[in-house]
């Protein structure tokens, strides 16, 4: 019973949403269409279609998707192994997370985006400068979450298996990684998403190629249906990514328990 | 009585937390010294924080003491003996994220069981508790008294000589609880187990013992040993006996002082 009026609440919901998008969609056409407002400043939703079936039928997108998803999987890498490293270390003894606990929720807490300056100046123009970036920003989620994770396992856990015998490498494997990973989970999900976020507002900024670069591009150019078929292109790549992401953390939730 | 007969030696054990002068500082334990026999069932009791679950992790190995020494089988204790003894803790000690069957699997494999007898002495085990048919359940889909006999399986699994308790029932309702210690009762007279078993519970203390340690307030010590000569298994008449009554009577005007000091002592701080 209660898990059918959880599907229909679900549904309801659904609906609801995908009643917003038409709505906006609709409004967009009625702007163009009949408010006359500019073209340039708001092209009209159907040329913007076609626009969005040419770049996808020519697949001239395809070495800027290259670059992005290159430094996403580059900068994302990184920061998870490093992460998730430090965080295991800290979070061994009570000290240590009394002093580093803080310091990288600080740091978390300022837009590291600011820098993106230096970075530029240290690492170029070309992707490692975006590398550099998305990992910093990708690292303070995951490494905080790694804290939080392994800093908070039950003790009468780690007390039970310690009475069986558990030698370390055993109260790793089967004690410690089980009870953080829900919350390492939460940090890596939110981590690739700043990476994300991160990476493709600096190819805006100052890049040579890249998605977020190609759309600036095409801005300068006043190419404006162009420009909105590839806002909607990246659009639709970070919502394929975030939920393909979404589904791993779900999955391994799952597997777990 | 030889050192043969003897399964756990408790020799002047004194324990305290944090250093003299500190705010923490507490003295649980005061120069306890207790034999046990092996196969013997003995259960501690006594008012809250007078350090009988100290002195359970102390003879387990899973804390080293501040003073004194305990032996298991003539051997000073330095660390934990799963070879020797197994835990069965208040609650929630049970991995999550395993079932039942993988809980008690995983004991077997920390405490370096070989592959090939997991499998029978798993299913030993819980046929031995009545949880057989719940060997695929998450401990989060049983209730608490299944959790209990799943933590007790997994303990059994280990066949070690020796079984620490640690108010194992303690967060059970009373009727579950009664029922779950007639099955103890019944499952011991089989197994030939040394168990130390700490309660709150007069009544589960007389029903399972062979022998009571009635500790005093903090800091703790044994204040008096009762026997309850009473065969194994016990009877759910032997309940409502005149012996029963009497022995538990008995262990009420003990404990009664003791938990009025605790009590004294706990308002004198709080004001």
């Amino acid at each position: 019973m209660a898990r059918r009026d959880g599907q229909s609440q679900n549904l309801g919901s659904r609906l609801v949403q995908l009643g917003f998008l038409a709505a906006v969609l609709a409004l967009w056409y009625l702007a163009t269409n009949r408010w006359g407002v500019n073209r340039l400043l708001l092209p009209n939703p159907l040329s913007v279609w076609r626009q969005l079936i040419d770049v996808l039928r020519s697949g001239e997108y395809l070495p800027d998707l290259r670059v992005t998803l290159t430094e996403l999987a580059v900068a994302f890498v990184l920061a998870m192994t490093s992460g998730t490293v430090v965080g295991f270390f800290v979070s061994r003894t009570r000290y240590s997370i009394r002093v580093f606990e803080p310091l990288f929720a600080g740091i978390y807490s300022i837009p590291i985006i600011l820098f993106l300056p230096l970075y530029i100046l240290f690492f170029g123009l070309g992707p490692s400068s975006k590398i550099a970036l998305g990992t910093t920003i990708s690292f303070f989620p995951i490494v905080l979450s790694t804290v939080a994770g392994f800093g908070n396992v039950d003790r009468t856990l780690v007390t039970a298996a310690r009475s069986m015998g558990a030698s370390n490498y055993q109260m790793f494997r089967y004690v410690l990684v089980p009870a953080a990973l829900p919350v390492i989970l939460t940090g890596l999900r939110m981590g690739f998403t700043v990476a994300l976020l991160s990476i493709i507002g600096s190819e805006t900024i100052a890049s040579l190629a890249g998605l977020g670069h190609h759309i600036v591009q095409l801005a300068e150019g006043m190419d404006m249906p162009r420009m909105f078929a590839y806002i909607a292109f990246v659009v639709a790549i970070a919502a394929i990514l975030n939920g393909a992401v979404s589904f791993l953390e779900a999955r391994g939730r799952r597997r777990l328990g | 009585m030889t050192a043969g007969d003897l399964a756990v030696r408790v020799k002047n054990v004194s324990h305290q937390f944090g250093e003299a002068g500190e705010a923490q500082h507490v003295r649980a334990l005061l120069d306890t010294s207790l034999d046990i026999k092996r196969g013997e069932l003995l259960c501690l009791i006594g008012p809250s924080g007078c350090g009988k679950s100290t002195l359970l992790n102390v003879i387990g190995g899973l804390m080293a003491p501040t003073g004194g020494a305990v032996e298991v089988a003539g051997k000073p204790v330095r660390g934990p003996l799963p070879r020797d003894i197994a835990f069965v803790f208040q609650e929630n000690a049970l991995f999550p994220w395993n079932t039942v069957v993988e809980n008690i699997r995983l004991g077997m494999l920390f405490q370096g069981v070989p592959k090939a007898e997991h499998e029978p002495r798993a299913r030993k085990s819980l046929e031995a508790v009545g949880l057989a048919e719940f060997a695929n359940h998450y401990p989060g889909q049983l209730s608490g008294g299944m959790r209990q006999r799943a933590a007790l399986a997994r303990a059994l699994s280990l066949e070690t000589g020796i079984l620490l308790m640690d108010e194992p029932f303690g967060a059970l309702d009373e009727q579950t609880r009664m029922i779950l210690g007639e099955d103890l009762s019944v499952l011991l007279a089989r197994t030939e187990k040394t168990i130390i078993f700490v309660t709150h519970s007069l009544g589960e203390a007389v029903f399972l013992a062979d022998r009571v340690a009635v500790f005093s307030a903090r800091p703790g010590t044994v204040k008096k040993i009762i026997r309850v000569d009473e065969p194994h298994p016990r009877k759910p008449e032997f309940v409502t006996s005149e012996k029963f009554a009497a022995l538990r009577n008995e262990l009420y005007a003990l404990l009664h002082d003791e938990i009025r000091k605790t009590v004294s002592e706990t308002a004198a701080r709080s004001f």
